[in-house]
């Protein structure tokens, strides 16, 4: 047994997740994710079941493992009780706090969702924001969104909302102690750590890459991996 | 659809879902995009059916797109969700309702790992306590805000000024349903009628006057996927999910969709008008779109609340038609006024989509 394959076995996902795969191929059959990408997680809980490190290396550091959309509809049907879900869940973890993210295309996306809902639930307590959710970042969003950006205040007052004001309700402003309390439980816990690790890891691809990157959300590197490359 | 079989499997998922006093924390997803439908829900829940539910303006997102973006680590997580049942028991209650689907398959997961691992929950524990000075109890019961809506579903249907029914032929509207994945597809008995024939939202149907239409993609993802939408670059996946759906069900020829999470009513809306622009193509009755309700919204709408008053001018899709179908009345000079009657401007029809 590998160093990784000791690390992936001390989150509790992986455990609960892993058990004894057959290869049925019953996941690969329901997974969404499988039919529109070159996508198998029953080869990936294969994979793991060798418990063999050089292998398990190139999976954290490949496209593979970015593709799944943690729907869990594999969970729902495996014979055996296994989780491939969970078991992304855990390999995206590990590929975080080794710095492999930053070898694939699609890992490389972290840093676009870490500047985006993980800096909003950081400063606002909301992991979506009406106000930062952009008509023009969000063509799919369509005419209604467009209309709704322009007159957001209004809409949500006629809606029965409390945008951005104290007390209850859809998108009231929550208290400043509120989020301090947010921000010392992911400093706590290692949510401050992992974006830090996120960051470094993204600068250190990006100064490879001959891009800058700056802080926020309007950098060439976060254009790159926000579009696509 | 082979009711009996069914019939039979829903008797073995049955649920304990709290009658009164109730702790709500609200879904991100569903305050930027249909906060109509918690407005009415409250509504519903206060007014008509004289419940006590309470928010605490304090709480906060559940950390769930983070978490399912694998931005943040499990004890993040766990901690944030231990501060929201925090706020629960300082405000002495012991029944949770989420407004989210995401949400609550987090909060699931979360305490079966407690139950698993009680030294995650010790951990937990400790961490909140260490972050914030709190400490918390977990919840007695905790549900989906569709449980809610579902367990009083004959008491709406008593009350309701309208019914699933065309005014016209008096024949039941053909809905079709599509539950959250993250609602029983990772713990089946935490869903009333499991995962594979989840009965929360047909048991509205059913005693609103609907008939629920059955299509072979009927349990597939919406598509949302976390990094598959929050990524533009990604969004290729999403949209494609979603169409499988609207493909699969076209030749049942469905004239509404009732949805129990928030995300998945903003993405079978949304892409439908992506489809209409791409290719041309409409999915629902005579080359219109077909609108997608949110349980609390479709609640409003049998009970005769103003649509404009729950929210339905921030769909893409135009209900128009389906209200007229119904025979519900509304005043389309009211559309898009905002509040003290102002008006706002209108949104563009898009090109393709038909609203008579
Ligand atoms: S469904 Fe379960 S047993 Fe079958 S291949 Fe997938 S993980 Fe293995
Ligand atoms: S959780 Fe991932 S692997 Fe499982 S079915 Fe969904 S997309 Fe596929």
């Amino acid at each position: 047994m590998g160093k990784l394959y000791e690390r992936l076995m001390q989150d509790v996902r992986f455990q609960e997740g892993l058990k004894a795969c057959i290869h049925c191929g019953t996941c690969t059959a329901i997974c969404p994710a499988a039919e529109f990408y070159v996508y198998d997680p029953r080869q990936i809980v294969d994979i793991l079941q060798t418990q063999d490190d050089r292998q398990i290396e190139e999976l954290l550091k490949s496209e593979t493992i970015w593709y799944c959309g943690e729907c869990m509809s594999c969970v729902t049907r495996c014979p055996r009780g296994n989780a491939p879900g969970l078991i992304i869940i855990a390999l995206r973890s590990l590929s975080q706090e080794m710095g492999y993210f930053t070898e694939s295309e699609k890992g490389r996306q972290q840093l676009a969702l870490k500047r985006t809902v993980g800096q909003w639930m950081l400063d606002y307590g909301y992991c979506l924001y009406a106000p930062l959710i952009s008509a023009k970042q969000h063509p799919e969003q369509g005419p209604v969104w467009e209309w709704e950006q322009k007159h957001l205040g209004d809409v949500m007052d006629r809606l029965g909302a409390n945008l951005n004001r104290p007390g209850p309700g859809v998108l009231r402003r929550i208290p400043p102690e509120s989020l301090e309390e947010i921000r010392r439980i992911f400093e706590v816990t290692g949510g401050l750590d992992r974006f830090d690790k996120i960051e470094k890891f993204s600068r250190i691809k990006a100064l490879e890459m001959g891009l800058e990157i700056g802080e926020g959300t309007d950098s060439e590197y976060f254009a790159r991996i926000y579009l696509g490359e | 659809m082979d009711i009996e079989g069914k019939r039979n499997i829903w008797k073995e998922y049955q649920k304990e879902i709290a009658d009164d006093h109730y702790f709500y924390v609200r879904s991100c997803v569903r305050q930027n995009f249909f906060p109509g439908a918690e407005t009415v829900f409250l509504r519903i829940l206060r007014d008509l059916l004289n419940k006590d539910i309470f928010e605490n303006p304090s709480h906060t997102s559940c950390s769930g797109i983070c978490y399912h973006s694998d931005i943040i680590p499990f004890e993040t997580t766990m901690t944030v969700i231990a501060r929201q049942f925090s706020l629960m028991t300082d405000a002495g209650y012991k029944n949770f309702v989420t407004s989210c689907i995401t949400s609550f398959g987090l909060y699931s997961e979360v305490m079966e790992t407690w139950r698993h691992f009680p030294e995650k929950k010790d951990q937990a524990r400790e961490f909140l306590r260490k972050a914030t000075g709190r400490d918390f109890e977990v919840p007695v019961n905790v549900a989906h805000a569709s449980d809610i809506i579902f367990k009083f579903r004959k008491e709406i249907a008593a009350k309701a000024k309208y019914r699933l029914i065309n005014r016209e032929t008096g024949k039941p509207l053909r809905v079709v349903e599509h539950i959250g994945c993250h609602y029983s597809k990772m713990f089946p008995e935490k869903g009333i009628g499991g995962a594979e024939y989840p009965y929360v939202l047909i048991g509205m149907i059913e005693e609103w006057g609907g008939e629920v239409v059955d299509y072979p993609e009927r349990r597939h993802c919406c598509g949302f996927g976390f990094r598959q939408y929050l990524v533009r670059a990604n969004r290729g996946l999403s949209l494609s999910c979603s169409k499988k759906k609207f493909d699969s069900m076209e030749p049942y020829h469905p004239e509404l969709i009732l949805t129990n999470c928030p995300g998945c009513p903003m993405f079978l809306d949304r892409w439908q008008y992506v489809m209409s622009e791409m290719e041309g193509k409409t999915y629902g009755p005579d080359g219109e779109a077909i609108p997608v309700f949110t349980y609390e919204e479709l609640a409003g709408l049998v009970l005769g609340y103003d649509p404009w008053d729950i929210g339905l001018q921030v769909h893409q899709v135009p209900v128009e038609p389906l209200l007229r179908k119904m025979g519900i009345p509304f005043d389309p000079e009211k559309k898009f006024l905002g509040p003290g009657g102002k008006f706002m401007g209108e949104p563009q029809l898009p090109a393709n989509f038909i609203c008579k």
